[in-house]
């Protein structure tokens, strides 16, 4: 069967007017689902947008795709209803921001149902219709590597899926410029050595697909095709079958660079063992190619005061805002974005490795331990990643936000999510060990002692838990504790910020408050306690050091901004950021600027040092390396 | 003889987490004893028994025609009574752990310059050193002023953690005269801070952690300026309770010439 359906264009293939068959607007289905009008039509499906009325108040659209059969053999018919149910049941259990999500699925009178995001945009091949010249190289290599990564997400998958039906007409962009794939109506679970009977689209699918074989390689092939075609814009399917060798990309448009035609090329390769072997594969190649980021500094940078100009060693771009320190482990460089992105980058060239990419934006840190990196999304769920490969281990949901920066320690994860739970999660299998509910959303990342752990959460409160998840001590402050504790176990102190404008010292086995510093505005940056001097950042635009036995303050140092990051300190230099979008390098024992670097976004991310290097993120996207 | 399979009566410390000694003495040369040591030590058990807190005071008066003891008397009296109002009684009222609880550095340094005011304005002309520590589960907080002085006894090492406020200190820390030769000094008793100055008075404040075996000693002059550092550690290191190792350091004290007052408070730390 072909579940070709697409987005409505005005002209081609799609009966204007009475279809047959179709659903009228208006109809309502199960008592829920008020159709609007027809998205797309197949030889056995249509797709509708429609409208949920369980949101009154709201329009909330969705994609409702409808499968009739009109054969009169029960056998045929219950075929393309067990192919319905497949791509419902693959799609229901994919989270991937490349890939609608499925709300509902149903059966009425004898037709069945798959409830869909509606996803507003165009698919490529609309695209391509609608420009009369060639799409930017940079921007066509961008989507490669997008699709790349939902491919090797669909492969991964246990078994693989195989979505044997890459083309431009299946692949929408969205209002937000992030392609989606769509129609999994020829998804397949691959089993090895199986044959199944030719199911694609012909100009796209590779040679061994219509003998029935389809893997991995397979998507890899659609994808070259499909690339193929929106760059040279030659239509594969009025062109000679595989003849993509004798039609080079450059002939047709002599601006795609050569090594991204022949990253093209490979893919597109007769024989599956002379392509790529994975997506990954191709879209490492791919990743080479992106033009390297130059940071601009614009007309601040003669603003460098200090000894000369900082000059960053190296930069890269994410796609989104950079709000959390970055994590290095065995010289790589992991850096949460705001994209929904980890992304793993050589931590001596900044050279991109992998990237995963999450269902929400990640406020929170990476954690590098034992070879896997672990982050908290804002899609309520703590993920597990191999760190070399980039390859999911394990996840952990949970009913809020993850903005807590996991914490390793005595083979768990530690963290909090916006459901007020604190989490200890076992390393190796991600089964949740406790939970300990808290008084508030736990936003603060934990600071682990010897037998002890220390958090905050939204409701002002600062916790010490023992291992087990019991509470030992609770200290509250008068607002949000959002910072994460510092334990300096020379002292035995913990030192934490609070919303409500002060830094307080606890003593780590009791929590009494030793001593408290007042700042003029909410404490968010995490203190860093270094020589018994603790240095913390607050949104009164200040850095402050402090005694840390007492609290009285050593010295300040004030930023054009709020500092919400939090310092870093080697070798008699501190490192911090600051909302007026400068780095801030500053001699800890007089608080004197040693250099400023400007970025061209508040920098609440927090700086990491290892031996002579400091990374650091920016709102502008970019993460820094900088000499220290 | 002990029954198998039976509980045994032991012989229980004050409490569980501290044994406390202390003795004052005039020694041998002065009239009176212008030192003070002050203690409140609590004991509470139970499963849901509080930690454990404690106060201790060594205070060393000067001035004369005996104003030198209503100076240290009355700075130990005002300390006390102000760390068991901001600290004593909101432990007992289990309300320690709110934010507008007196952080313990805060009450400590209200606590002294209270004294502070106390001795400037009732005993005018006099001074008093102060040595305070306000010791909360296993770890003492200490507040001080002049030149008694607290160690820390532990894992075989004496550890001065106080500095003096003294002339010859000060002298020996701009490097201008040796220690053998302050030991001997004429003016090692003047001091350039002292409880009852008036304004402007820096409190130094000390954070100490006491593992199981230490042993905390707050002293007077008359104590560390009759005994060379190793003889307390002897003293220290051998003792079978503080409270014998406070009589054992004044004996040794007296022995040695007894020529100032001695005052000894010794707590340490037990395994529960």
């Amino acid at each position: 069967m072909s579940l070709d359906t697409r987005q409505i264009r005005s002209s081609k293939n799609v009966p204007v007017g009475g279809v047959d068959g179709a659903l009228a607007p208006g109809r309502v289905l199960q008592d829920r689902y008020e159709v609007l009008g027809i998205l797309g039509l197949g030889g056995m499906s249509a797709v509708y947008q429609a409208r949920d009325r369980r949101f009154p108040n709201v329009v909330k659209l969705c994609a409702v795709k409808e499968m009739k059969s009109h054969s009169l053999d029960p056998q045929m018919r219950q075929v393309a209803i067990q192919n319905f149910e497949r791509e419902a049941n693959i799609l229901a259990t994919l989270s991937h921001p490349a890939i609608p999500k499925v709300y509902d699925y149903f059966s009425e009178e004898a037709r069945s149902y798959l409830v869909m995001e509606f996803i507003e945009g165009r698919d490529l091949e609309a695209v391509l219709g609608e420009m009369t010249s060639f799409l930017p190289q940079e921007q066509v290599l961008e989507w490669a590597i997008q699709l790349c990564d939902v491919l090797q997400f669909l492969h991964d998958h246990t078994p693989p899926i195989i979505f044997r039906d890459m083309k431009p007409s299946n692949v929408m962009l969205d209002k937000h410029g992030r392609l989606r794939l769509i129609d999994f109506g020829i998804a397949k679970n691959f089993q090895p050595g199986q044959k199944g009977t030719m199911i694609g689209t012909e100009g796209y699918s590779p040679p061994e697909q219509y003998r029935g074989i389809a893997d991995q390689r397979t998507d890899i092939y659609a994808l070259g095709a499909t690339l193929h075609h929106i760059l040279s814009r030659q239509d594969p399917r009025v062109e000679p079958p595989f003849s993509f060798h004798e039609r080079p990309i450059q002939a047709a448009n002599p601006a795609v660079p050569p090594d991204l035609a022949q990253v093209i090329m490979r893919a597109l390769e007769y024989e599956p063992d002379r392509r790529y072997s994975s997506a990954d594969e191709m879209k490492r190649a791919l990743v080479t190619l992106r033009p390297p980021v130059v940071a601009q500094y614009g007309a601040r940078s003669t603003a460098n005061i200090g000894s000369g100009e900082v000059m960053p060693l190296w930069t890269f771009a994410c796609e989104d805002e950079i709000r959390s320190a970055p994590a290095l482990a065995n010289g790589v460089l992991y850096v949460c974005a705001y994209d929904h992105n980890v992304y793993a980058l050589n931590a001596t060239t900044g050279k991109f490795l992998w990237k995963y990419a999450t269902d929400g934006g990640i406020a929170g840190s990476p954690c590098a331990a034992e070879d896997r990196v672990i982050v908290g999304s804002d899609d309520r769920v703590a993920y597990c990643i191999n760190a070399q490969t980039g390859r999911i281990m394990w996840t952990c949901p949970t009913q809020g936000r993850v903005r807590s920066s996991p914490r390793v320690q005595f083979g768990h994860v530690f963290f909090g999510s916006d459901d007020r739970q604190m989490y200890a999660v076992n390393l190796q299998s991600g089964r949740v060990s406790w939970k300990v509910e808290l008084e508030g959303p736990v936003r603060s990342s934990v600071a682990v002692g010897e037998d002890l752990l220390y958090v905050g959460d939204e409701a002002g409160s600062v916790y010490c838990l023992d291992i087990r998840g019991t509470i030992k001590w609770r200290y509250s402050t008068k607002r949000a504790v959002t910072s994460s504790p510092t334990l300096d176990k020379e002292l035995q102190l913990v030192v934490v910020g609070s919303q409500d404008g002060t830094v307080y010292g606890l003593d780590a086995q009791s929590g009494w408050v030793v001593w408290r510093f007042r700042t003029g505005k909410a404490v968010i940056s995490s203190p860093c306690v270094v020589d018994g001097v603790v240095y913390v950042g607050s949104a009164d635009n200040n850095v402050y050091a402090l005694e840390a036995k007492t609290g009285r303050q050593v010295w300040k140092y004030a930023t054009d901004g709020q500092v919400n990051s939090s310092p870093a300190v080697i070798n008699g230099a501190l490192y911090v950021g600051s909302v007026d979008g400068a780095v801030y390098s500053l001699d800890v024992k007089t608080g004197t600027i040693r250099w400023r670097l400007h970025t061209n976004g508040p920098v609440i991310s927090s700086p990491i040092i290892n031996e002579d290097t400091i990374y650091i993120g920016s709102n502008d996207r970019l993460v820094y390396a900088l000499p220290a | 003889m002990p029954v198998a399979g039976t509980t045994q009566p032991v012989n229980r410390p004050a409490s569980r987490h501290l044994r406390v000694g202390h003795m004052s003495a005039v020694g041998l040369v002065r009239p009176h004893n212008e030192d003070v040591l002050l203690v409140i030590e609590s004991v509470f058990e139970g499963d849901q028994a509080l930690e454990t807190v404690g106060l201790f005071i060594v205070a060393d008066g000067m001035g004369g025609h005996q104003a030198g003891e209503v100076a240290s008397a009355l700075a130990a009296r005002t300390v006390a009574r102000c760390l068991v109002q901001d600290v004593y009684i909101s432990y007992l009222q289990q309300a320690a752990h709110q934010a507008d609880q007196l952080p313990l550095t805060e009450a400590l340094l209200k606590a002294v310059e209270t004294a502070n005011q106390a001795v400037h304005g009732e005993v005018p002309g006099s001074g008093t050193t102060l040595t305070c520590a306000l010791v909360i589960n296993t770890r003492a907080y200490l507040a001080h002023v002049g030149d008694s002085r607290a160690y820390l006894y532990y894992n075989q090492e004496l550890k001065q953690i106080t500095r003096d406020h003294s002339y010859v200190d000060k002298l020996v820390e701009l490097g201008q005269i040796t220690l053998e030769a302050a030991a001997v000094h004429p003016q090692r008793n003047v001091l350039y801070r002292a409880v009852g100055q008036g304004d402007q008075l820096e409190i130094d404040i000390h954070l100490v952690d006491l593992p199981a075996g230490s042993r905390l000693l707050l002293c007077s002059d008359g104590l560390w300026g009759m005994l060379p550092d190793s003889v307390i550690q002897a003293v220290l290191a051998s003792a079978s309770s503080p409270q014998d190792a406070c009589q054992a350091l004044i004996v040794a004290a007296n022995e040695a010439g007894g020529r100032d007052n001695i005052t000894a408070l010794v707590i340490e730390h037990i395994t529960p």
